[in-house]
């Protein structure tokens, strides 16, 4: 799960991390009103879920209050596109105004976790407030990595390797220890999957501060952290995909015209993948779960049709346990009580899939039977075009 | 032969009496596993199913002699399963459970470093020899005996490996599915090393999926250390950047992951690639002919 940036701050802040004061605003009086309370410059800053705000104009400063609020007014509302948000981009609907700094170098600080090591790892990086994966491509000796032992804990004395290893100056090296512990103690305790300042910001005084700051949380153990899913910003998600988690559906949309609903998350992918194959575009990812009950199958069909760029279905359905009879009788009687207006194409392997494809012939709906994948996939990509 | 299980596996399955535990474990039997007990906290000294139930992992394998565990225990309480099992020094837990939080999986792992004992999973379909013993979820009869070891990151995409390959008469030694999630027991390497041990395993499928770097890792150990023919594929060419889809692992962040990358290193490795998830069985059959 993703959160705006000054959520993630408020997180951080509970943890001893220093950040800017600050606060965030729905409208462009309260801009007004928290830049005078702030007084003095002030950064006005986009809140959406991605990055690369800066460059597509979603981070102005402003010398003082009124300024605030006529960048917040052409802000506000305003569709922010970025290479992380797509070609549609986002709706700017929360502005965070914090207080100016007297920034002097930037670093960067992130957390993340090592698949290869199977443990958490701390980077860190004399070069902040770019992208960091340019950074490793460009020059891989600025970035440090310290993996933390999970029985251990992060020590204070990886905190300092980093610090020094990173350039703070020596009178700063304790505040950036201090900083990077609550860093590492806000990752695990809140099941973070990634946490991440960029930049860390030392000022002319000498003080640091996490200027922008991102976490994302492990969606397996949000059952844990009730205050973590209370920040959940619906509006940020789109709308069928929210839906389909209600029903525990896996769905994905994505840009293409053909429709797939799968058991399993790799069969799934495979299945968009071949489409591609076949010349077709996949409408989204699909996963009902490798069961594919009957229930889910119709909830699957209502999520998928009401994408109005859906031209065209494939059901691909490996019949393990879940026998493709009972499969068949469920796309059946699913089709019948929403009554589906797109060709559908259905491909079943596995268990009792002769007896499948029968429920399906003798169903009289206008059903494509497919018997393998590629198959299949050339039907629908055909079907889904000429319509 | 085979890997890991057969005729002389004797399983326990912790959380035999819930829903899922019931109905596996019948499967299971049904198969040929020999099951010889479950575990379920609190019900203890009773049968179910016709199987003796313990309270604790260390009492089953004390009075049955149980060597691998099946895990179908809920996800928050999931890797505190595996420890128990790993505790009580059972040589091979397969975990089926999905969604077990990332830091509970990362701290099992650390309790398991000076252990000998394997973990497979989570978040997998099992393990099985066909023919011998099957632990998990996988339908059993889409298997075939045989020569062909199976490793994956998937489930229902496994299934259609292997039927493709029984359907084309080429049997598997041992199917492995080593599971979705990003922190996991045994990599594709591990399961590489078992099967390079094995003289009746002639040739490998690998399949993988965006997200991380393992099938990457796995093709610089086949280049250098493995010695038989490996077909492969990766699932998620099309699948978009940041976004999880399904697999808690099967996420492309920023650069890293991505099926093009995974499938670049694997050719240079000598890994026959496939690019279309029909043709694994052909691309085996080929190699094999």
């Amino acid at each position: 799960m993703k959160i705006h940036e000054y959520q993630s701050k408020n997180i951080l802040r509970e943890f001893g991390v220093n950040v800017p004061r600050g606060a965030v605003a729905y409208n462009a009086d309260e801009v007004y009103e928290i830049s005078q309370r702030l007084g003095g410059v002030v950064a006005v800053k986009a809140q959406i879920h991605a990055g690369g705000r800066g460059k597509a104009g979603g981070v102005k400063i402003a010398r003082n209050a009124e300024e605030a609020e006529s960048i917040a007014r052409a802000m506000l509302g305003m569709k922010l596109i970025t290479p992380q948000t797509g070609s549609q981009g986002k709706e700017v609907q929360r502005i965070l105004v914090e207080a100016g700094l007297n920034i002097k170098k930037e670093y960067y600080l992130g957390l993340v976790i090592d698949r290869s090591s199977q443990q958490a790892v701390f980077i860190a990086s004399s070069e902040g407030g770019v992208d960091i994966e340019e950074v490793a491509a460009r020059s891989p000796d600025k970035i440090l990595k310290e993996r933390i032992d999970p029985a251990v804990g992060f020590g204070g004395y990886q905190a300092r390797k980093l610090a020094f290893g990173i350039g703070i100056p020596a009178a700063g090296v304790g505040k950036a220890s201090r900083l990077m512990t609550g860093l590492y103690r806000a990752f695990e305790q809140k099941d973070a999957s990634l946490a991440e300042i960029n930049p860390l910001v030392l000022t002319e005084e000498g003080d640091l501060y996490a200027l922008d700051a991102k976490m994302n949380f492990d969606d397996n153990a949000l059952y844990r952290h009730p205050e973590i899913l209370e920040l959940r910003d619906f509006s940020e998600e789109d709308p069928l995909e929210i839906r389909a988690s209600r029903f525990g559906l896996n769905y994905i949309k994505l840009d293409g015209t053909v429709g797939c609903m799968v058991n399993g998350a790799g069969l799934a992918m495979a299945t968009m993948d071949i489409i591609k194959h076949a010349g077709g575009n996949p409408a989204n990812f699909l996963d009902v779960g490798g069961g594919a009950s009957r229930e889910q199958v119709k909830n699957a069909f209502q999520i998928l049709l009401s994408d109005p760029s859906v031209k065209g279905v494939l059901i691909n359905i490996f019949g393990g346990i879940m026998r493709c009879d009972i499969v068949a009788a469920g796309v059946v009687e699913a089709v019948k009580a929403i009554g589906v207006q797109v060709p559908i194409v259905v491909r079943l392997q596995g268990t009792n899939v002769e007896q499948g494809q029968e429920i399906l012939k003798q169903s009289e709906l206008n059903f494509t039977v497919a018997e393998e994948m590629k198959d299949a996939a050339e039907k629908v990509v055909r079907l889904a075009t000429r319509g | 032969m085979s890997i890991l299980v057969d005729e002389n596996t004797r399983l326990l399955v912790q959380g035999i009496t819930g829903r899922e535990g019931t109905f596996h474990t019948q499967q299971c039997i049904a198969y040929g596993t020999k099951v010889v007990a479950g575990v379920t906290p609190g019900k203890g000294g009773h049968l179910h199913e016709n199987i003796p139930v313990f309270d604790t992992v260390g009492d089953a394998v004390k009075e049955t002699g149980a060597n691998a565990s099946a895990i179908f225990v809920p996800p928050a309480f999931a890797a505190d399963a595996i420890m128990e099992a790993i505790d009580a020094a059972v040589p091979l837990v397969v975990c089926v459970t999905e969604g077990i939080p990332v830091f509970d999986m990362i701290r099992a792992r650390r309790f398991m470093v000076g252990k000998n004992n394997r973990l497979i999973g989570p978040n997998c379909p099992g393990i099985i020899s066909p023919g011998k013993c099957k632990i998990g979820i996988m339908p059993g009869h889409i298997h075939k005996r045989g020569r062909v070891g199976v490793i994956s990151r998937s489930g229902t995409l496994t299934y259609e490996a292997v039927d493709q390959l029984s359907r084309l008469g080429i049997g598997q030694s041992t199917c492995i599915g080593i599971g979705g999630d990003p922190i996991n027991g045994t990599s594709f390497i591990d399961a590489l090393k078992l099967f390079q041990q094995d003289p009746d395993t002639h040739a490998v499928v690998m399949i993988g999926e965006i997200g991380g770097s393992a099938e990457e890792e796995a093709a610089e150990f086949i280049c250098t250390e493995f010695k038989r023919p490996v077909v492969g594929f990766i699932a998620g060419q099309t699948a978009p950047p940041g976004r999880r889809m399904g697999h808690a692992g099967a996420i492309i962040s920023g650069s890293q992951g991505t099926a093009q990358a995974k499938i670049t290193t694997m050719r240079k490795a000598g890994i026959v690639v496939v690019e279309s998830p029909a043709e694994i069985g052909a691309a085996v059959k080929k190699i094999l002919d």
